[in-house]
């Protein structure tokens, strides 16, 4: 990254906030505020969904019955956006790592934007308009 | 960058490109799948029941291996980023994030595969 600060020649992996651009840096601070963020959503949803319950638990009635509360829509909305911003942010890292044609860039950097948008909403949709039935 | 590439951090750090387009993409099918629920419970379950082959299981253990893997390593290059001169921790740091994934990973695989392969195992019913 030429926008960086040198990096001791000894120690090359030490990783150094980006200077120079803005948008860098607040991409920068996002991986990470997010990424702490995630740790505790991420692992409590896989620890929740993959090892308390499985998939021989988890069927219609079981996201019927979590979404009758509204702090599981919640969580699970929470996950959602981090989960796809901070992703949508690193496949931004890659394709600016290894497509260097600028039309192949741009129509990469445009399909990420979409999939965010397009995957945002689809989600969003989802856990808001759910209409759990009638408890029996 | 030559003594770079081929070193531990090397391996972390493609370790975590693949693992983080690896939990995108899964990501990705889940929004889908999940938005099936707003179709009613044949529509949800009919995709559901691929979830439960052998197979799905399998990789499943993959998934949780990633998102573990790149969140642990995610917490190593945070500290290495905001501890001053956290040149000297990078060896123990980098057998840290190690330990603490095989720590957490081996007891979710099993927990994860065992209902599937040896349901009866390490459980006295």
């Amino acid at each position: 990254m030429s926008a960086a600060a040198p990096a001791s020649p000894a120690h090359p992996r030490r990783a150094i906030r980006p200077v120079g651009s803005r948008l860098e840096l607040w991409s920068w601070y996002y991986f990470r505020v997010s990424g702490v963020l995630l740790l505790l959503l991420a692992f409590g949803h896989m620890a929740i969904m993959h090892i308390i319950n499985n998939v021989d638990a988890i069927d219609y009635r079981f996201v019927a019955e979590r979404w009758r509360t509204v702090g599981w829509r919640v969580y699970d909305w929470l996950l959602l956006f981090l989960a796809l911003t901070h992703g949508q942010n690193g496949l931004r890292i890659i394709i600016d790592d290894y497509l260097h044609r600028p039309p192949w860039r741009a129509a990469a950097h445009t399909a990420n934007w979409l999939l965010l948008v397009l995957f945002l909403l689809l989600g969003t949709v989802t856990i808001v308009t759910f209409q759990p039935p009638p408890p029996r | 960058m030559l003594s770079y590439r081929g070193r531990e951090a090397y391996w972390a750090w493609l370790l975590h490109r693949l693992s983080g387009v690896g939990v995108m993409l899964f990501l990705f099918l889940h929004v889908l799948d999940t938005s099936l629920v707003l179709f009613g419970p044949e529509a949800y379950e009919m995709f559901v029941f691929l979830y439960r082959a052998p197979l799905f299981r399998v990789l499943e253990v993959g998934l949780a291996a990633a998102v573990l893997f790149h969140g642990l390593n995610g917490v190593r290059i945070i500290v290495i980023d905001f501890v001053a001169d956290a040149a000297p921790l990078q060896r123990p740091l980098m057998y840290a994030t190690w330990t603490a994934f095989l720590v957490l990973f081996l007891p979710a695989a099993f927990l994860m595969l065992r209902p599937v392969f040896f349901p009866t195992l390490g459980l006295l019913r």
